[in-house]
This record gives structure tokens, C-alpha cells and sequence, in this order.
């Protein structure tokens, strides 16, 4: 087993920390995964993004030796899934969906399990659990049992669990779901500070942003496919950058506020009187100084602004001219669009 | 040495090339596992009712409201009721194996081990582990309150030490259906449930609370080929020094290498299989 050269289809390019060749797996008549092909550089993010249903836990289990494909090879770490699954086991870590702690245990004697089980000391074991409850924000909740932590701090302490063995590839399944802001931006960090150390993260998310925030790459999936492929820039052009989000303080100027951008050569801003905001898509920072430069140098009195990243919904429709298939990616707040006159 | 594991493994990493644990590793595993199924019985204190309560409860309930009308007087049914007492402990609490297993496969603690570097045995192997102390705890807490309402071992520490070992090797032969079970089943209180529906005639239609030679034909039929009669009167000639020893422990042997050559080779093919 130890003379294996690096050459493809024994142990996947080198390079790439994930492979995936051709991936199909069904469970009875539904066809979980269609034929997914995937790679993913060493030390890079790559964000799998996709609607309920797309597949993107399906790929996350299989890469992780929970379930076996019936079609399909894949190679992590230069380990193959499929033959070499305990090797594989050494380079990966996974935050599943779904909780995976041990209620009955608290906080820090599930970290210390599987510290152990990772075959760290006992004394590294300790030292690593106390560590990411430090940086998770759990030390206080440290010595209580998991059962009584709220969904976020169970979130978290799932994190902290796969971090525990520093492994060179980390699998998180929609890692934020559920979190708030703060929590939110403390996960972000931690990946970010994994990749820093030299990990590769594969990552699914159903948030643009969240995307755009971690990864290098995004990979879009619908129905056990992949629909679209490519760097976060890239794919964001397609899209159209973000959307430039202005609340007047008097919603009566709207459709002059629209009219005023319009001559100075703003396209394609639209208002909503029901909601009281303008909507206006920028690419880049310049556009956003000129939109606010204009508002402002007319005297419009501006009680909030926001930028807003395109939702999955808006990202699925540019890519594929049509909506995701399940109406509840759809995004909760949809923007009247009134083309102005 | 900890940190070998954990650099990044990609080429020239033989400890990770090699894909086997080896017993220093298993043991710790199994160690750490071990100490996880305590700390669970340490964090749920109830879960031991079982263990602590039962033998006292029994003990009580039938020296003092059956004692008297089958034996005669209560003396003697003590020293015919408490070994097949202890007889029982290994099987009444390999059934909770199931129990533990199942739970673990419902919450995705077992995918989190799954995708850890670990033989899938140390999981099985620590329940096993966890579930023997517990069946010394409840033979200690058995022996104990026998002593304490006056139960005599009429023969020596060794032959006490024979009885509970027999009782704990008709246990190991048991966890392999309490495996079946656990996997088998859609939840925790299913396993439960059934592992009862199992238990409670093997019990009572056995030579462990009354003489077998009142009830009717058809039921010393069952109570004669019944483990658990062999292991009850085992355990009486053991701790009493009257009767038969070596065939009933034969019988009790003979049952537990059919039970773990019949249904080892399943649990372990089904556990695989999931794992
Ligand atoms: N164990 C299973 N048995 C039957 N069908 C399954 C199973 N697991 C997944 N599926 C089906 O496979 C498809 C893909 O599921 P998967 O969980 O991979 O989607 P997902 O992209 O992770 O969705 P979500 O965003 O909701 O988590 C779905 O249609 C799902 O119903
Ligand atoms: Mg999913």
C-alpha cells in the first residue's frame, strides 16, 4: 500500500484535496446524485450551494464514509473513498447537518472523547477542548451537559468537534443555518482560521453570502447536478454584484429619487412605496459612491441604506433563467420591482 | 507522537497510510468509549435503577410475600431464590445493550464516530465493558442485601466467583441479541420494550423463583430446556454446596456458545453493514 505513486485514479491529481468523479447515488426512485463531478484545491474553500434537496448532504456523507455510492469514485486527501476508508478517516473532519454531540455529556467531555479518539494525549486532548470551547464561546457553558445548550451552542460545539484533530480537509454542512449574526461571523472566523492553519474546507450553504464570504470557489447544485461552477467573482458577475438597498426619510420621493439617478446615468433602479426603499443593482464600490453622491448632493434626506448580496433565488435565476424548484429557498422578502417610467 | 496524526497526511505519512489501529490504540479507544458510557450513567442517574433496584426488589418481594408459602418458611427460600438471582444479573443487563446502541444510531453520535479513525468494534467493545460493571455493581448490591437479611454462602468465595462468572458468560452470548435488537428497532423504547417481552417469560418460567416440578407438563418443558433454570440451579449448587454443579454449568456453556455462534456472526454482518 506505501509504494502508490501519485497518479490519477489511484489517489486523485495532486494538488487537490478533494476529488470527485462522476458521482451517482439513488435512494429508491430518487436520484440523489446525477453524475457530480467536484474538485477542491489544497488549502482553499469551496462552497457547494444549492436548494433543499439539491444532494449537497448526500455528497457531504458520501465523502465522508457514511454512505457508499453506487456509481462514482472520489478521493480525498489522495485517499480513495471507496477502498481506502480508514486512511480517510485521518484527514477529515465533519459537522453534519444535524447534531451529532452527546446530549447526556457536556460540552467539554464530548470534545475530550473525541480528542481521544483522535489519539491525542490525555493531557492534549484536555488542552484542545478547552481551547475551542474558549474560542466557540462555550467556556462558561463547558461542565453542562449538551442537552441543555440552546440549538446554537449545540451548533457550536458540533464545529468545535470536528476541528478537534486540526484535519487537513473539514466538511461543514450548512454550518450557520440557525445561527444568529454574531455566531454567525465567530463560525466564519474559526473556518477562516482553519484554512489559515493549512485545511481545505468543502462547505454547503444555501446563502450567497455566506459563500461569498468563505470561499474561493462555489460549485451550484440543483437535483443532483451541477448547474454552475466557477470562482466567487466570476459567478457574482454573472449575477450582477449586489444590490444597493436606500430607505428616504420621506417615502413620497421615491419615484424622484429613481428619476434623478436616471440622468445621471444609474440604470435600472427600481422603488417599492410599499416597503419605502429604492433598489438599485451595483458591481462595484465606485457605483455605490456615485449613487450615494447623487442622492446626497440633491438633498434627499436618506434614513437608512443597506447592501444586500443576491439571494440563491436571484443567483438560480441568472444562472438558469428559471427559479429554484422549492418554493421555500425562495427569499422571505421579495422587492416589488417597478420598472420607473 | 500525538501530533503524527495530525499534520497534514498526504504523501510520506506511513502512520496514516497504514490503515490499522493496533491494540494500543483500540484499547484506548475503547477506554475512552468506556468512560463516555459512564459519564452517561453518571449524567442520568436513573438508568441504573434497573441494576440497583431490581435485586432488591425482587429480593424483597419474594422472600417476603412468596417466601413463606413456597418453601415453607422464608430461610430456605432465600438460600433457593438469591443465587438464581444472581444467575440472571449478566442477562438482564446485556439486554441493555440494544438499548444503548439504538440511541446511539438515532442521535448521530455513531455517524460522528463513524468518520473518526477508529475500528468499529471499540464502540461495541466499551458497551460491553459498561455494561459489565454494571452487572458486578447489581451482583455486589444483590449480595450485599442478601447478606444483610440473612442469606449464608455455604461454600467459599471461589465458587461465588464461579456463579457470577457464569452468570456474565450467558450475558456476553446474550449481547449479541440485544444487538440484533438495538439495530433492528426504530427506537430506544422499542428495544426496550421487546428486550422486556423476552425477559419476563425466560424469568418466571424458570427454576429461579419457584420448583419447577408443580407447574403443568407443557411448562416443565419450556423451564427445563429454559438457560436460565441451568444457570439458577448452577448457581445453587455453587453458593449452597447441595445439588448438581457440573451439569448445569455444561448446559449453561453449551447454550451460550450456540447463542454466540448462532448470532454473533449476525449482529457483527448487520453492525458492519451500518457502520
Ligand atoms: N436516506 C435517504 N432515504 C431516502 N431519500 C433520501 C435519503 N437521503 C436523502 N434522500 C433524498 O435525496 C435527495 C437529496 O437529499 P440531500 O439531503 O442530499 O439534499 P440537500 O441538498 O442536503 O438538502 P437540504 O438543503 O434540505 O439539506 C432528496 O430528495 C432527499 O429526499
Ligand atoms: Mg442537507
Amino acid at each position: 500500500m506505501t509504494g502508490i505513486a501519485t497518479a490519477p485514479n489511484t489517489r486523485g491529481t495532486a494538488g487537490n484535496a478533494v476529488e470527485v468523479h462522476g458521482m451517482v447515488k439513488h435512494f429508491g426512485t430518487t436520484k440523489a446524485l446525477d453524475g457530480v463531478d467536484l474538485t477542491v484545491r489544497e488549502g482553499t474553500v469551496l462552497a457547494l450551494l444549492g436548494p433543499n434537496g439539491a444532494g449537497k448532504t448526500t455528497l457531504v456523507r458520501i465523502l465522508s464514509t457514511l454512505i457508499k455510492p453506487d456509481a462514482g469514485t472520489a478521493f480525498v486527501g489522495g485517499y480513495d473513498v471507496l477502498r481506502q476508508p480508514k486512511q480517510l478517516r485521518r484527514t477529515i473532519g465533519l459537522t453534519g447537518q444535524y447534531a451529532s454531540v452527546d446530549e447526556l455529556l457536556s460540552g467539554y467531555e464530548n470534545l475530550y472523547l473525541i480528542g481521544r479518539l483522535l489519539d491525542l494525549s490525555s493531557r492534549g486532548a484536555k488542552a484542545r477542548a478547552a481551547e475551542l470551547l474558549e474560542r466557540f464561546s462555550l467556556t462558561e457553558a463547558a461542565k453542562r451537559p449538551a442537552k441543555t445548550y440552546s440549538g446554537g451552542m449545540r451548533r457550536r460545539l458540533d464545529l468545535a468537534a470536528s476541528m478537534i484533530g486540526r484535519p487537513q480537509v473539514l466538511y461543514l454542512d450548512e454550518p450557520t443555518t440557525g445561527l444568529d449574526p454574531r455566531t454567525r461571523n465567530e463560525v466564519w472566523d474559526e473556518v477562516q482560521r482553519m484554512v489559515a492553519e493549512g485545511s481545505t474546507v468543502l462547505l454547503t450553504t444555501q446563502y450567497m453570502e455566506e459563500a461569498e464570504q468563505l470561499a474561493n470557489e462555489l460549485t451550484v447544485i440543483d437535483r443532483g447536478k451541477v448547474i454552475a461552477n466557477g470562482g466567487v467573482a466570476e459567478l457574482k458577475a454573472k449575477v450582477g454584484g449586489q444590490i444597493l438597498q436606500v430607505r428616504p426619510a420621506h417615502p413620497a420621493e421615491l419615484p424622484e429619487m429613481a428619476r434623478r439617478l436616471h440622468e445621471s446615468g444609474i440604470t435600472g433602479a427600481t422603488i417599492s412605496p410599499d416597503d419605502g426603499l429604492l433598489a438599485v443593482p451595483i458591481t462595484g464600490e465606485e457605483q455605490l459612491t456615485t449613487v450615494i453622491g447623487v442622492l446626497g448632493g440633491r438633498g434627499f434626506a436618506i434614513a437608512g441604506i443597506d447592501t444586500k448580496v443576491p439571494s440563491l433565488d436571484e443567483v438560480f435565476l441568472a444562472i438558469t433563467g428559471k427559479p429554484t424548484a422549492d418554493p421555500a429557498t425562495a427569499p422571505a422578502i421579495a422587492l416589488v420591482k417597478e420598472p420607473v417610467a | 507522537m500525538t501530533t503524527a496524526t495530525l499534520a497534514p497526511t498526504r504523501a510520506g505519512d506511513t502512520r496514516a497510510e497504514d490503515p490499522r489501529i493496533g491494540l494500543a490504540g483500540t484499547l484506548r479507544h475503547v477506554g475512552a468509549l468506556t468512560r463516555r458510557n459512564l459519564m452517561r450513567i453518571k449524567a442520568d442517574p436513573e438508568s441504573m435503577f434497573d441494576a440497583v433496584l431490581m435485586p432488591i426488589v425482587f429480593t424483597v418481594l419474594f422472600v417476603y410475600v412468596f417466601g413463606g408459602a413456597m418453601s415453607g418458611n422464608q430461610d430456605d427460600y432465600k438460600q433457593r431464590l438469591i443465587p438464581g438471582l444472581l444467575g440472571q444479573t449478566g442477562m438482564t443487563l446485556a439486554l441493555a445493550v440494544g438499548t444503548g446502541l439504538n440511541s446511539d444510531f438515532q442521535t448521530g453520535v455513531m455517524d460522528r464516530f463513524r468518520t473518526l479513525p477508529i475500528g468499529r468494534a471499540s464502540v461495541l467493545l466499551s458497551k460491553i465493558v459498561a455494561e459489565t460493571l454494571r452487572a458486578l455493581i447489581s451482583s455486589a448490591i444483590l449480595l450485599t442485601f442478601a447478606f444483610i437479611l440473612g442469606f449464608e454462602l455455604k461454600t467459599g468465595v471461589l465458587e461465588l466467583l464461579a456463579a457470577v462468572g457464569l452468570s456474565l458468560v450467558f450475558g456476553m452470548s446474550i449481547v449479541w441479541i440485544s444487538m440484533l435488537l438495538g439495530m433492528a428497532m426504530k427506537s430506544a423504547q422499542a428495544v426496550q420494550g421487546v428486550s422486556m417481552l423476552v425477559l419476563m417469560p425466560m424469568q418466571f418460567g424458570s427454576s429461579i423463583f419457584a420448583p419447577t416440578e408443580t407447574m403443568p407438563g407443557w411448562l416443565q418443558a419450556f423451564t427445563k430446556v429454559n438457560p436460565l433454570s441451568a444457570l439458577a440451579d448452577a448457581a445453587r449448587g455453587l453458593l449452597n454446596g447441595q445439588g448438581p454443579i457440573a451439569h448445569p454449568v455444561m448446559v449453561v456453556l453449551i447454550w451460550s456458545a450456540a447463542s454466540t455462534a448462532i448470532f454473533a456472526p449476525l449482529a457483527v454482518a448487520r453492525f458492519r453493514k451500518r457502520t
